[in-house]
């Protein structure tokens, strides 16, 4: 049963016109109230720059906030392979339900199916929008656009940017949202973050925000606030997040009363670069649409040491290929970066700390070069000349990723296949949100990666940018309006009212607290500490008693920080080391709750795999009867949690055990 | 490898600011330049002294927000790399580092290295944008665009906005950075309606900004870590040109 407190308020009718129906009675707001209705939006990547330059085309009065020093340096702009749309340009059978249907089946069935098919319907636009910016997305010789393939499709309908797909998605939105920056319909705080969410009479009606320059807490108000913050990656210390990126905005938002939805469910990406020492600060990506070209492997025979290009081709286990013919290398990711733990903890792995698999071109410079041979017409080239051209061809595509693993390891991997391994990559829990992305807070909504809806227990490549991009170009702008449309009266309330000093002088004491513990060790310790007991427990496997060991270990880990951080410098100046701990202060009680909701997740699903539930190949077991649901947490004083379940009803799709063979 | 690092202190943007000397003993030549700054960090926490406060996010080279002057080059003396994918692997045992901010009249320091580019921003907020509200977009496939001109549009919108370019120029130009923006838009269609119009506006918001002008050294596309060709700031100049004779927008 649905708790209560979940009404997540999904129209009725068709699930193909659910959406179409909503838009169209939806309420609205004149354009004269709207100049008098003021919106705050936290965090400028795709979600938010994009809500935040719509909104304010519709005449709302936006201001936008982000700690980086410009809403340009968001981490959308890392995103790196492509945006999927159901245009069917190649003409290979994709439509708006084939997305929906890989959309939820990639997810393992643990997503809402009213959200992912309006995610579907609206994908189509977001491209033609991107374009209009002039996003310059790649293109084939006739000026039409290009698609690639992703990760659990058997279509071509990711559209890229090279391998900066993320930074000219977002290059483009903050274009528009500089452009309303311009005319004066938003003002933008950078260098600012939010700490805190003004509540009165149980609606959101602000933020506390500290300016990261000056070091001064400002009070905002806002009829609505939109929280556009992205994951919680970094949770786990090394992840391929930026170093700033952070639950904090959400975390504050849940202690408010937002529910957390799923927690627990996070998406270890396969193909990133290995670590390489106790130096390392965070882990790069390598593009999954490299698994195009690339074929994965390791050596037949275990710690078998030679030289990559030594072993012959008999001797090498291509073992996504072996175990999963009908999908081979471009399985979903969390069933690839589960299979390369699997060979490595058997002892199969390669490199100096034998946890890394191989990522090998050999066989794709050939076969580009070969082609490239016949178009260049050139009679019986010698292998030479094939693997020149072939290079070539590689490096047009996906020239910017060798280059950056050249760097960041050393090593040519146009000569030598790349070595790599899983790593934290996104994070599908988030708040919950209704279908207007309302949270559980009247008023506060999470866009983006920030909420929980759309990725279930596993998100396919290329569907983060089409997720923050739908949420702030096409359902926000008329979602939001169900709100305000009632809030027409609502004037601007005071910056002196108790709510915003209230929630300023807590903001304050955190704060004060934090400088005045003046211990002996880094945040960097606690949050390496963290990072470690989330890996190798709440990590790829999870198991109940690690799980249990993990929930004490956070919790003392957290009682020892809150006596032994040492956070030098003053409240009121530029402080990287107070920032840090504000945000790992907020880990440490986050990670307690992932490790609450993995062990309450009595099952297997996409990346949240429970050693106590597989099949006997070794694949996710899921128990659709006991857990088709939403883990919404509510937080209570003295770091409690009650859950709340919102069942997953699937009417249009029906639940069998994903299988990629 | 044994490491000797000057780097420049400032407290805030009224400090004269003066250069200090740190030992690192221990760097491995994996790190990154940026991961051994932590271990430097590391070491001043726990010697009871303030950290050297430097801009960083992503750490793969994308979001522009690293920022240091590293013996005497922007972004060090890898080319094409930011300095937080420039690695130790670049120096030598015994090495000693200078690093400074960047240094512009139009980025003043706001702590250590750290300084203000959002004089980036409020040119950006004058013109470099297509104006069309979300919406209002026809069919993505219904205007093919050249390969050519696609690439090319996407070789200057590559840009991450760092700013080195303008830390390199002896003048502290910022023509790479808005000559990279008006390219992009100037070599696609979308970019037309606007195109002389962007162009005035980008260009005199440049100036009020304190940016120097450009003296063609090239500088600037030397040390560009995105390599944005200078021949889009001639380009520039030809938009410039042709919109100050033609009329309209």
């Amino acid at each position: 049963m649905t708790s209560p407190r979940l009404d997540a308020k999904i129209p009725g009718g068709n699930i193909s016109e659910k959406w179409t129906q909503y838009k169209s009675t939806v309420a609205l707001v004149n354009p004269a109230n709207k100049r008098k209705l003021e919106i705050i939006v936290v965090g400028s990547g795709l979600a938010g720059s994009s809500a935040a330059a719509t909104l304010a085309e519709l005449g709302y009065k936006v201001k936008v906030f982000c700690f980086q020093d410009s809403a340009r340096r968001a981490h959308s702009i890392a995103a790196q392979g492509g945006i999927n749309a159901a245009k069917n340009y190649q003409n290979d059978g994709d439509s708006t339900y084939r997305l929906f249907y890989d959309t939820i089946k990639g997810g393992d069935y643990r997503a809402r199916e009213a959200n992912v098919h309006r995610l579907a319907e609206v994908s189509a636009s977001i491209i033609d929008q991107c374009v209009a910016q002039g996003v310059p997305f790649a293109r084939e010789y006739g000026g039409l656009l290009s698609n690639r393939s992703f990760g659990g499709t058997q279509v071509q309908r990711t559209f890229y940017a090279a391998g900066q797909t993320g930074q000219q998605l977002l290059l483009g939105a903050y274009s528009a949202l500089m452009r309303q920056v311009g005319y004066g319909t938003v003002k933008m705080y950078a260098r600012h973050e939010m700490l805190e969410v003004v509540t009165v009479d149980g609606k959101a009606r602000g933020i506390i925000a500290r300016n990261l320059v000056t070091g001064e807490l400002e009070r905002h108000f806002g009829h609505a606030v939109l929280l556009c913050t992205g994951g919680y990656g970094n949770v786990f210390f090394l992840s391929t997040n930026a170093m700033g990126s952070n639950v904090t905005a959400a975390w504050k938002a849940h202690k408010k009363g937002a529910f957390f939805g799923n927690p627990c469910f996070t998406q270890i990406h396969p193909t990133c670069i290995p670590v390489s020492g106790d130096h390392q600060s965070k882990l790069t990506l390598m593009s999954e649409s490299l698994r195009n070209d690339g074929r994965i492997w390791v050596p037949k025979k275990a710690g078998d040491t030679r030289k990559p290009i030594d072993i012959p081709e008999d001797e090498r286990d291509y073992y996504l290929e072996r175990r999963y013919p009908a999908f081979g290398n471009l399985v979903p990711r969390d069933v690839a970066s589960r299979a390369a733990k699997e060979r490595c903890d058997a002892g199969f792995g390669v490199g100096a700390s034998k946890m890394a698999v191989y990522l090998d071109y050999a066989s794709a410079i050939e076969r580009y070069g070969k082609v490239e041979a016949n178009k260049q017409n050139l009679v019986n080239p010698d292998k030479a000349t094939i693997i020149k051209l072939g290079k070539g061809i590689v490096a047009e595509k996906y020239g910017n990723l060798f280059e950056m693993y050249a760097k960041i390891t050393g090593e040519n991997p146009y000569e030598t296949p790349m070595r790599i391994y899983p790593a934290v990559h996104y994070t599908m829990g988030g708040l919950w949100v209704d279908y207007n992305l309302m949270t559980t807070v009247e008023g506060l909504y999470a866009l983006g990666e920030a909420n929980f809806s759309d990725h279930g227990a596993n998100r396919l490549g290329a569907s983060a940018l089409m997720q923050g991009l739908a949420d702030g170009y096409f359902v926000i702008p008329y979602t939001i309006g169900a709100y305000l449309a009632k809030e027409i009266h609502t004037n601007p309330i005071s910056l002196d009212h108790p709510a915003f000093t209230e929630a300023e002088q807590r903001v304050k004491g955190i704060i004060e607290k934090l400088i005045n513990i003046k211990g002996n060790k880094s945040v960097d310790h606690f949050h390496k500490a963290l990072g470690k007991i989330m890996w190798d427990q709440c990590g790829m496997a999870r198991n109940a008693e690690g799980l249990k060991w993990a929930i004490s270990e956070i919790r003392k880990l957290r009682e020892e920080f809150w006596k032994d951080v040492r956070i030098p410098g003053g409240a009121m100046e530029v402080n990287p080391e107070l920032e840090k701990a504000c945000r790992v202060a907020d880990f440490l009680e986050l990670g307690e709750l992932m490790c609450i909701d993995a062990l309450n997740r009595n099952e297997s699903c996409g990346g949240h795999f429970r050693e106590e539930y597989q099949t006997e190949e070794g694949e996710a077991l899921r128990d659709d009867d006991n857990f088709a649901y939403v883990a919404a947490w509510e937080f209570h004083e003295g770091y409690e949690w009650s859950l709340h379940k919102e069942d997953l009803v699937f009417e249009n799709i029906k639940l069998t055990q994903r299988s990629y063979k | 490898m044994k490491i000797t690092l000057k780097v420049w202190r400032q407290k805030n943007g009224k400090d004269s600011g003066r250069f200090e000397t740190y030992q690192l003993n221990h760097v491995s030549e994996d790190m990154s330049f940026l991961e051994m700054f932590d271990v430097l960090n590391e070491q001043l926490i726990t010697e009871n002294k303030e950290p050297v406060a430097f801009d960083h996010d992503c750490r793969e080279g994308i979001c522009g927000m690293c920022s240091m002057y590293i013996n005497g080059r922007a972004h060090g003396p890898w080319e094409g790399t930011t300095t937080c994918q420039l690695h130790m692997r670049a120096f030598n045992d015994g090495d000693t580092i200078v690093v400074e901010p960047w240094r512009s009249a139009a980025f003043p320091v706001l702590k250590d290295l750290m300084v203000d580019r959002s004089a980036f921003d409020r040119i950006m907020a004058v013109g470099g944008f297509v104006s069309v509200n979300t919406g209002n977009a026809v069919d993505a496939n219904s205007t093919l665009i050249p390969k050519e001109d696609a690439d090319n549009a996407f070789s200057a919108a590559a840009c991450i906005g760092c700013g080195a370019c303008v830390a390199t120029c002896k003048n502290s130009s910022a023509m790479l950075f808005v000559s990279a923006k008006v390219s992009q838009l100037a070599l696609l269609p979308q970019g037309q309606v606007e195109r002389k119009d962007r162009v005035r506006k980008m260009v005199a918001q440049m100036d009020a900004e304190g940016f120097g002008s450009c003296t063609n050294t090239g500088a600037c596309e030397a040390e560009c870590p995105k390599g944005i060709s200078i021949a889009n700031i001639a380009r520039m100049n030809r938009e410039y040109l042709g919109a100050a004779i033609l009329p309209g927008n």
